[in-house]
C-alpha cells in the first residue's frame, strides 16, 4: 500500500495517462481517413499511422491482461480495429490494382484454370456435336434448341438465299452500338450466372455450357445442310473465339468453385471454396473485359466486314492474341 | 453502458479476427437484421438512380431524336444499357473496393466488409462475393417476374424456383458467422464498425479521495470484478439514490462504520479506487477475480 500512499494514482491509470495522447492522435488521423480525405494526409501522418495502430493495439493487449477500465478497453478495440481496416483495408490506386490485374492477376489464374478450362470446352464441344446429330436427324430439333428470339428468321423454314442474307454484314452502320452493348450486357449477364451457378456443385453451370455448345450445334448445321458452312463460320467466329473462349472461362470458373464445394481435399470445405472462389473470381472480371471486346467485335467489327476471308483473319488473330495472352511464358511467375 | 454489458453477453456474435499481429480484436458481426436494411437500402438507391436514369434517358433520348436522328437516341440507348448493366453488377463491388469498404446502406447502418483471414481485404474476394448476387437476387427475382402466370408444370418450376431462392435468402440465418453465399465463396464478412469515444476514467476521482479512506486489505477483497463494474456503472451515472442504496450496501458487507457528514459518492469513488488497485495488483500477478463468490 506504501506506493499509493505516495503518488495516488493506479497502474492502470498512469499507463492511460501516459498512452493517450497518441491514441487520441490516432483517433483524429481515423477520423479524417473515414472522412474520405485520405488524400489529404501529409506523408509523416501516412507513416505515424502504422507506428500508431501497432502501439494501440500492444497497449489493447496490455489492457486486457491487467485493467479493469472497461471503458478503456472498449475504446481501445473499437480504435484498434478502425485502424487495422485502414492498415490492412483495400488499397492501392485503381490504376496500381487494374496494372497488376492485366499484367499478372488475370493471366495467372487462367492459367491455373486450365483443368477446369479443358472440361468446358470439352462440354460445349459435346453439346455443339449431340445437338448437331439430332439436327441432322430430324430438323425439327433445331427448334428445340434456339430460342425464337435468338435465331432472327434463321431457321430451317427460311430459304437458302434468305440465310445467306443474314449472314453478310451491312454497309450503314445505324443502331450498331445499341446492339453491341446490347449484346455484351446480355452475355457478361449470363456469364456471371454460369460463374455463380457453380456454386450448386456444377451441375448447372454445366447444363448452361452444354446448351450453349448445343445452340452453336444447331445453328451450324443448319448452315452447313445449306452450303453455307464456311460463310456462317466466319459470320460466327469473327467474335466467336473471343466469346465462345469467354463462355469457356466463365464456365470453367463456375466448376472450379462447384468442384472445391463437393470435393474440398485436404482443406476444410469453406476454406476450399474461399480460394477457389477468389481465383474464380479474378478469371471472371477477365471475362467481363473479355465479353466486351466481343461485343465490340460482333457489333462493330461483323457488320462492317462482309469479306468471310477477313473475317477469318480476325478470328485467327485474336486466338493467337489470346492464347499467347494466357498460356504463353513469360518472365516471371507472377501470382496474383 | 447498457450496450458494453450486451456486447459482452452477446458471445456469439463476436467474431474471433485476429489481426496478422495476433491480437483478438473481438468485432462484432452484423446481425441479420442490420444486413437486411443496409440490404433494402442499397436496393432503394439503385432503385432510384434507376428510375432517374430511365426518366433522363427517354426525356433526352426524345430530345436527341429530334436534334441529331436515329445516331442521337442511339447514344442514349447504349448510355442507358451500359448504365443499367453497371448498376446492377458494379454498385456493390465498386463501393466495397472503396476504403471504406462498405456500400451506403452498409454504411447507414454501420456495417463494413472484412476478410475472414484478417488479412487485406482483395479485389478478387470484393468481386467474387457480389457475383454471388446474381444467384443469390437476380436470378431468382428475374424468375419471379417471368414465371408467375403458367399452370402445370410451370407452377412446379415456379415453386422451385421459390424454394431456390428461399435458401439462399434465409442462408446466412443457418450459420454462425451470418455468411450468406456471397461471403462464402469470398472468403469475407459483414462486421459492424462501432464508434466509441473514450469515457472518463472512473479512479481519476477516487485515487484522490482514496488518501481520506483507509480500508483495510479484508475490506477491499470483499468484491470481485463483476461488481467493480456495477460500481462503475453506479459512478458513472451518479444518481443520488442509487448512491445511498448502493454505499449503504457496501458498507454493511465490508463493516465500514460511516460517519453522518461522509458523502457517498466520495466513499463509493474511494471504495472503487481501492478495489480496483486491490484487483489489479492481482491481475499482474495472474490472477483474476470474476465476482465476490469468486475465491
Amino acid at each position: 500500500m506504501s506506493d499509493i500512499r505516495l503518488d495516488p494514482r493506479l497502474k492502470s491509470q498512469r499507463f492511460r495517462q501516459e498512452r493517450e495522447a497518441d491514441w487520441r492522435r490516432l483517433e483524429r488521423l481515423m477520423d479524417r481517413v473515414e472522412k474520405g480525405s485520405a488524400a489529404a494526409l501529409t506523408d509523416d501522418e501516412i507513416l505515424a499511422i502504422p507506428v500508431l495502430y501497432r502501439s494501440t493495439l500492444s497497449a489493447l493487449s496490455v489492457a486486457r491482461a491487467t485493467s479493469l477500465d472497461r471503458g478503456l478497453i472498449a475504446y481501445l478495440e473499437t480504435l484498434s480495429s478502425r485502424a487495422y481496416f485502414f492498415v490492412y483495408g483495400a488499397r492501392g490506386s485503381l490504376r496500381a490494382n487494374l496494372a497488376e490485374f492485366f499484367a499478372g492477376g488475370w493471366p495467372a489464374a487462367v492459367k491455373g484454370l486450365w483443368r477446369e478450362t479443358l472440361v468446358s470446352a470439352l462440354l460445349m464441344t459435346l453439346g455443339a456435336l449431340a445437338a448437331a446429330w439430332l439436327v441432322g436427324q430430324e430438323a425439327d430439333w433445331y427448334y428445340a434448341f434456339m430460342p425464337p428470339e435468338m435465331s432472327g428468321g434463321r431457321d430451317p423454314a427460311a430459304s437458302t438465299a434468305a440465310l445467306k442474307a443474314t449472314l453478310a454484314g451491312k454497309a450503314e452502320s445505324d443502331g450498331l452500338s445499341a446492339f453491341a452493348t446490347f449484346l455484351f450486357t446480355h452475355n457478361a449477364q449470363i456469364a456471371l450466372l454460369a460463374f455463380a451457378l457453380g456454386f450448386a456443385f456444377c451441375v448447372p453451370t454445366a447444363l448452361l455450357v452444354l446448351y450453349n455448345g448445343a445452340v452453336l450445334g444447331a445453328f451450324l448445321t443448319l448452315f452447313i445442310s445449306r452450303g453455307l458452312g464456311v460463310e456462317a463460320g466466319g459470320w460466327l467466329l469473327i467474335h466467336g473465339v473471343t466469346e465462345l473462349f469467354a463462355v469457356i472461362l466463365a464456365g470453367a470458373a463456375g466448376l472450379k468453385i462447384g468442384w472445391a464445394m463437393a470435393f474440398p481435399g485436404e482443406q476444410r470445405r469453406l476454406d476450399a471454396a474461399t480460394s477457389a472462389g477468389r481465383q474464380a473470381a479474378t478469371v471472371m472480371a477477365g471475362v467481363v473485359v473479355m465479353l466486351f471486346v466481343a461485343g465490340l467485335l460482333e457489333g462493330f467489327g461483323r457488320q462492317l466486314i462482309a469479306d468471310t476471308a477477313a473475317r477469318y483473319g480476325v478470328a485467327l488473330v485474336s486466338a493467337v492474341i489470346w492464347g499467347a495472352y494466357f498460356y504463353g511464358p513469360r518472365r516471371e511467375a507472377a501470382r496474383g | 453502458m447498457a450496450s458494453a454489458a450486451k456486447r459482452s453477453q452477446d458471445k456469439s456474435m463476436v467474431s474471433p479476427l485476429v489481426t496478422p499481429e495476433g491480437v483478438d480484436l473481438q468485432l462484432q458481426l452484423g446481425d441479420a437484421a442490420q444486413r437486411a436494411a443496409a440490404f433494402l437500402l442499397d436496393a432503394a438507391i439503385i432503385g432510384g438512380v434507376l428510375t432517374a436514369m430511365s426518366l433522363l434517358a427517354v426525356l433526352l433520348g426524345i430530345g436527341a431524336l429530334g436534334a441529331f436522328g436515329l445516331t442521337g437516341g442511339e447514344m442514349m440507348a447504349v448510355v442507358w444499357l451500359l448504365g443499367f448493366f453497371l448498376l446492377r453488377n458494379f454498385y456493390f463491388t465498386g463501393f466495397e473496393l472503396s476504403a471504406r469498404a462498405a456500400t451506403p446502406g452498409k454504411r447507414a447502418m454501420g456495417l463494413r466488409v472484412a476478410s475472414r483471414d484478417g488479412g487485406r481485404l482483395r479485389a478478387e474476394a470484393i468481386f467474387a462475393r457480389n457475383a454471388m448476387r446474381e444467384l443469390e437476387l437476380f436470378m431468382p427475382l428475374s424468375l419471379l417476374l417471368g414465371r408467375g402466370q403458367g399452370q402445370g408444370v410451370e407452377s412446379w418450376m415456379f415453386l422451385l424456383a421459390f424454394a431456390w431462392s428461399a435458401i439462399f435468402v434465409f442462408f446466412p440465418l443457418f450459420n454462425r458467422d451470418r455468411l450468406r453465399v456471397g461471403d462464402l465463396i469470398g472468403g469475407t464478412w459483414v462486421v459492424r464498425t462501432p464508434r466509441q469515444s473514450l469515457t472518463r476514467d472512473m479512479a481519476d476521482d477516487g485515487a484522490e479521495r482514496l488518501r481520506r479512506y483507509a480500508f483495510t486489505p479484508a475490506q477491499i477483497d470483499a468484491y470481485g470484478a463483476k461488481e467493480l463494474h456495477v460500481l462503475e456503472d453506479v459512478l458513472r451515472l451518479r444518481e443520488r439514490r442509487t448512491l445511498r442504496a448502493v454505499a449503504e450496501r457496501i458498507a454493511i458487507r465490508i463493516n465500514w462504520t460511516r460517519s453522518p457528514d461522509e458523502d457517498d459518492f466520495d466513499f463509493l469513488s474511494a471504495y472503487y479506487a481501492a478495489l480496483r488497485g486491490r484487483l489489479e495488483a492481482r491481475l499482474l500477478l495472474g490472477v483474476r477475480r470474476r465476482d465476490k463468490h469468486d475465491a
